[in-house]
């Protein structure tokens, strides 16, 4: 009685397209050129700068302004052409084999990259140091190793929620600011130890994610997110304005360090360094977090990667795909839901009290927006519901900025003052969108199944 | 006997207003039922969907649920499967253990988990992505989740849970088997052709253990021989698993070869309700079925009043 | 009381501001169920448009008619502002019809941290203030404590608001784009069928969304005298609340729960705390949402199965 609202259209693809000629391609691509001008005028063109006096000076830039039409220009001609090549070579293909063999093919870097990357990972402070030359020198290497991973938990953690169980969360990093204040105010209040604090701070963000998602998660999808942009947003600014509770702006400090087990990384006597007989060099804690991250991470992976071989887990993707059927199937959607959703935060807890053992300060401008959109961001490029996909994409999106950063020739090329960080975030917007418009199942987007008939003995 | 006479309290004070009520439903209807539906009314702000409508499902048997487009059908599907609050009426299932539950008031999910009645969808909702096992996989979802501990036995790979799981497997490979599946079971539902969505739904509604099986047009889109492996499939579900089945089917062919029931509506009211043979005769199906002009309406609800609708 | 009077204006200034954003939200949800997770971006980049503009006419041109000035920043504005409507649909919104349901928000997320970052790169990340266009007030009430007050700004502001929404309003229910456009969000395959052109009418919601947008930004640098590449955020989720408040895809309800939460939001401020305004803000959407997803004039959803 009720008809499905897929909606028919007839979009003109540009594989049709791209087999026109070239005239039409160059108007095409004058066309291009001609709305970036427009869109340059004037936020491009007019640079406005606090000058001397007290008004706003304009300084012209309308040779970055033909600098950015003519390269929307060439793109667009290349696009085309390439489309077009592309999209006959396509057809080539399909007509000479009726089957196409894309999931063998698409399987295979996946098993490579996999082990590479976490053996690359495992080895990251003895590479750093002998790289270096000594391990203080490869300090620079094993702390972007520790931003990275702290990324890729975080990836990882939310992939649950929005990859698995397709529960679109703007607030993730409500649950992570939950983790690292409990650890924050556990150890600086009652003298908690790292190890105590670490599954309370789990546990309370889980309780969080509970507590606000029990109302909200019968919500459409959209709604759920914007909901849940709002509560990452209050509890950001409950965390800057209740001084007495949080320390307002100003954040809290002095936050104990971590120990290793019990044992301190001092240099005196029962430090660290002295218990294992070693010379003290303070890269032994930061070694220490190294590990510790990377074994949150790769437990955050395990059970996620458990979980989806389970019930609940199978119970989230079938949510994803359809929720009407679930619950023709007996399954209660919002304690599932809920499930995801608390497991999810429980993750971001847990990376959140490594956030603050490491930094040893918390403060509200940590737990901004941005940093759930670029969390959203890193699962969204990597294909949501890909483990290995979420991985890459961290290291891409935060790495790779971080080190194109200290390459001397973009300096050259760009100027001295050029910082690609400035860039790092108008290019997560811009590659969110073309993974919506060209890949939108992610750069690695096969899908494994959570289990087979054809491996079983029959 | 319970059902009858609280329908008749319950009915009592209505019975003035129900001329369109067929007089023979109640003694005619099958003297089991596992699921009596008791005055369901369904209105969407102004528009009566369905009104007033009562019948029953006997235990063990196919029953259709035929009409023109619109005649509300799956409004009352909807409303048996928990998917919409009836505004009025009671839908009451009673299982052969004689537990019974009344489903306008169960939630959603709880109409599948404890009642036990499962359904498919006119238009196919199977999860695409996942493969034909995992479809079937989820549906048995309550008892996979129990042997699980709800996940932590799962997690830590106890083997009582290795052992539900692999009799999930064996069960839904069964169930595979059975609609032809098998040399596709890992391949993502999505990518079936349309007919063998159609069973698979059907199958993955089975691997719940229902007791009524509801379908909502099993048949639509399906080519003669897809209708006839169809027909072979649900009198296999009949006969070896005693599910009753209630569906709404507009292809007669398979309704008339496999019905044991039919309840016909139309514009939301019960125009009749009986055996095959006893609904091909009757007038007022006809006149639904092929349209009469106005002037003949007069008349034919006049015969029809006369005649009863079940005779 | 005086104080009262003098909040309540304050407060339809800024719900006016809201609910002109508020429109672009409810048309664009309206005809293509999206939330448009950029609007509030759009908004911020128009109040640039507009302050350069305003840059060029008075320290360049060295204009000085007040009233022209205006009008010819609030005329760019909207018109450079469409442009960016038009082209944001058309790369990041369009070829996602039909892609799976949370295709168009994450994309929309994308070209809202685009923009501000966009705004950021190209402008600096700085506060940029401009001297005041008009300082003038009108005095309402005098007595020996109090003053009520309303500013031509704030005189400016209601005037415009009202101006153009009566306008847009004999758009939307007067003109063939209109119908095209209410017939869109009834039944899209519908309306292309009947030979209206769908791709189209979307195209031209979003243009005129981020028209509106623009009127707001324009009025904000006005209103305000100052804008940052991040201004787009906060006022865009407080118009997004508006629109649910008022009833996401009801133009009458954009506008009305833009002076809701404008109201809302000045007496908070006034008479609770400065510091948790925007949590009021937040935890009024996070109500409406869990408890009247269909607002005050929204027609409620019926789940299709």
């Amino acid at each position: 009685m009720v008809q499905g609202s897929t909606i028919g259209r007839a979009t003109p693809t540009v594989a049709a397209r791209a087999t026109s000629a070239l005239p039409e391609m160059i108007k095409d691509a004058a066309l291009f050129a001609l709305v970036t001008l427009g869109l340059s005028i004037p936020v491009v063109a007019y640079r406005t700068d606090l000058g001397q006096g007290t008004g706003l000076g304009l300084t012209g830039r309308w040779g970055l302004v033909a600098g950015l039409c003519a390269a929307v220009f060439v793109l667009r001609l290349a696009q085309r052409l390439v489309l077009g090549e592309v999209s006959r070579r396509r057809d080539a293909r399909t007509l000479a084999q009726a089957e196409s063999t894309a999931p063998a093919r698409l399987a295979r870097p996946g098993r490579i990259i996999g082990p590479l990357t976490l053996g690359v990972a495992l080895t990251l402070p003895l590479l750093a140091a002998l790289g270096s030359g000594g391990l203080s020198e490869g300090r620079y290497w094993i702390d972007l190793g520790i931003l990275i991973l702290t990324y890729v938990m975080l990836g990882w953690g939310l992939n649950i929620v929005v990859g698995l169980a397709g529960l679109l969360d703007l607030g993730y990093v409500a649950f992570y600011a939950v983790g690292a204040y409990s650890y924050a105010l556990l150890s600086t209040v009652f003298g908690l130890s790292f190890w105590v604090c670490l599954p309370l701070a789990g546990l309370f963000a889980a309780g969080f994610g509970v507590l606000l998602g029990f109302p909200v998660l019968r919500l459409r999808g959209d709604y759920l997110a914007i909901v849940t942009l709002a509560f990452g947003e209050i509890i950001r600014l409950v965390l800057i304005n209740w001084v007495d509770f949080s320390g307002g702006s100003a954040g809290l400090s002095s936050i104990p360090r971590a120990s290793f087990f019990g044992i301190p990384f001092t240099a005196g006597e029962g430090g660290f360094a002295s218990v294992f007989g070693l010379a003290f060099n303070p890269m032994h804690r930061v070694v220490f977090l190294y590990y510790l991250i990377l074994v949150l991470a790769l437990v955050t992976n395990l059970v996620t990667l458990r979980m989806r071989r389970l019930p609940l887990g199978r119970a989230w993707e079938a949510l994803r795909e359809d929720e009407i059927a679930c619950r023709s199937l007996g399954i209660d959607t919002t304690i599932t839901k809920l499930s995801a959703f608390a497991l999810g935060a429980m993750f971001a807890g847990f990376a959140g009290s490594f956030f603050a053992v490491r930094q040893g300060f918390v403060s509200p401008e940590s737990f901004n927006f941005l940093e759930s959109a670029i969390i959203l961001a890193i699962v969204v490029l990597g294909g949501m519901g890909s483990q290995l996909g979420v991985a890459v994409a961290a290291i891409a999106m935060v790495g790779a900025p971080e080190l194109l950063r200290n390459l001397g020739f973009l300096k050259a090329v760009f100027g001295e003052g050029f910082d690609p960080n400035e860039y790092r975030l108008l290019l997560f917007g811009l590659a969110m969108v073309a993974m919506m418009v060209w890949r939108p199942r992610g750069l690695i987007s096969e899908r494994t199944p959570s289990v087979r008939l054809g491996a079983r003995a029959r | 006997m319970m059902q009858v006479t609280g329908l008749h309290a319950t009915g009592l004070a209505r019975l003035a207003t129900l001329q369109d009520e067929p007089p023979a439903a109640m003694p005619g209807g099958p003297a089991d039922p596992i699921l009596v539906v008791d005055h369901l009314t369904m209105r969407f702000g102004g528009l009566t969907a369905v009104g007033d409508v009562s019948f029953k499902v006997g235990r063990g048997d196919i029953t259709a649920l035929i009409g023109p487009n619109g005649a509300g059908k799956t409004t009352v599907f909807n409303c048996i499967t928990g998917f919409y609050k009836p505004t009025e009426g009671m839908i009451r299932l009673r299982q052969e253990g004689g537990e019974t539950y009344l489903l306008e008031r169960l939630p959603g999910h709880d109409v599948n988990r404890l009642a036990r009645v499962a359904r498919t969808f006119q238009n196919i909702r199977l999860f695409p992505q996942m493969t034909v096992l995992e479809n079937l996989l989820v549906a048995m979802h309550k008892p996979l989740m129990r042997a699980s501990a709800f996940s932590l036995a799962g997690i830590l790979g106890l083997p009582g849970y290795r052992r539900a799981q692999e009799e999930a497997i064996a069960k839904a490979a069964a169930w595979i088997a059975r609609i032809g599946l098998t040399h596709r079971a890992d391949e993502p539902a999505g990518d079936l052709p349309y007919g063998d969505q159609r069973r698979l739904e059907i199958a993955r509604a089975m691997c719940t253990e229902p007791v009524l099986l509801c379908l909502d047009e099993p048949a639509a889109g399906l080519n003669p021989r897809e209708s006839a492996d169809l027909n072979t499939l649900l009198r296999l579900i009949r006969d070896e698993f005693g599910t009753s089945v209630l569906l709404i089917e507009h292809d007669m062919s398979v309704v008339m070869q496999i019905s044991d029931r039919i309840v016909v509506l139309d514009y939301g009211i019960k125009i009749a309700d009986g055996t095959p043979d006893a609904i091909r005769n009757d007038t007022r199906v006809i006149a639904a079925y092929l349209g009469v002009d106005d002037e003949e309406v007069a008349a034919v609800e006049a015969e029809v009043g006369l005649t009863g609708t079940s005779a | 009381m005086e104080f009262f009077a003098q909040q309540f204006i304050n407060g339809l200034t800024l719900g006016s501001i809201y609910g002109l954003i508020a429109l672009g939200y409810t048309m664009v949800f309206g005809i293509i169920g999206m939330v448009n997770f950029a609007h509030g971006d759009v908004f911020m980049l128009s109040s640039f448009i507009a302050l350069i503009f305003f840059l060029i006419l008075t320290t360049w041109l060295g204009l000085t008619s007040v009233a022209l000035v205006f009008l010819i920043v609030l005329i760019v504005a909207m018109v450079l502002t469409a442009l960016w409507g038009w082209a944001i649909e058309r790369v990041a919104y369009r070829p996602l019809r039909g892609s799976f349901r949370l295709a168009p928000l994450i994309s929309a997320i994308g070209v809202s941290i685009f923009l501000s970052n966009f705004v950021q790169v190209v402008q600096g990340a700085r506060n940029k203030p401009v001297p005041p266009l008009v300082r003038d007030v009108i005095v309402l009430y005098q007595n020996e404590q109090y003053t009520v007050t309303l500013s031509y700004k704030q005189a400016i502001i209601m005037t415009t608001t009202a101006l153009l929404l009566a306008g847009f309003w004999y758009l939307v229910q007067r003109t063939s784009f209109g119908r095209a456009q209410r017939a869109c969000e009834q039944d899209r395959r519908m309306a292309a069928l009947l030979g209206i052109n769908v791709d189209r009418t979307i195209s031209l919601t979003f243009v005129l969304g981020a028209a509106l947008a623009a009127v707001a930004g324009t009025l904000y640098l006005l209103y305000y005298g100052v804008v940052s590449f991040s201004d787009g955020f906060v006022p865009g989720v407080k118009a997004f609340t508006a629109a649910v408040l008022g009833g996401i895809g009801s133009l009458p309800g954009a506008v009305l729960g833009g002076l809701i939460i404008g109201l809302i939001e000045t007496f908070w401020s006034a008479y609770f705390s400065i510091e948790y305004k925007d949590v009021a803000a937040f935890l009024i959407l996070i109500v409406v949402l869990i408890f009247k997803p269909s607002g005050i004039l929204g027609r409620p959803e019926v789940e299709k199965v």
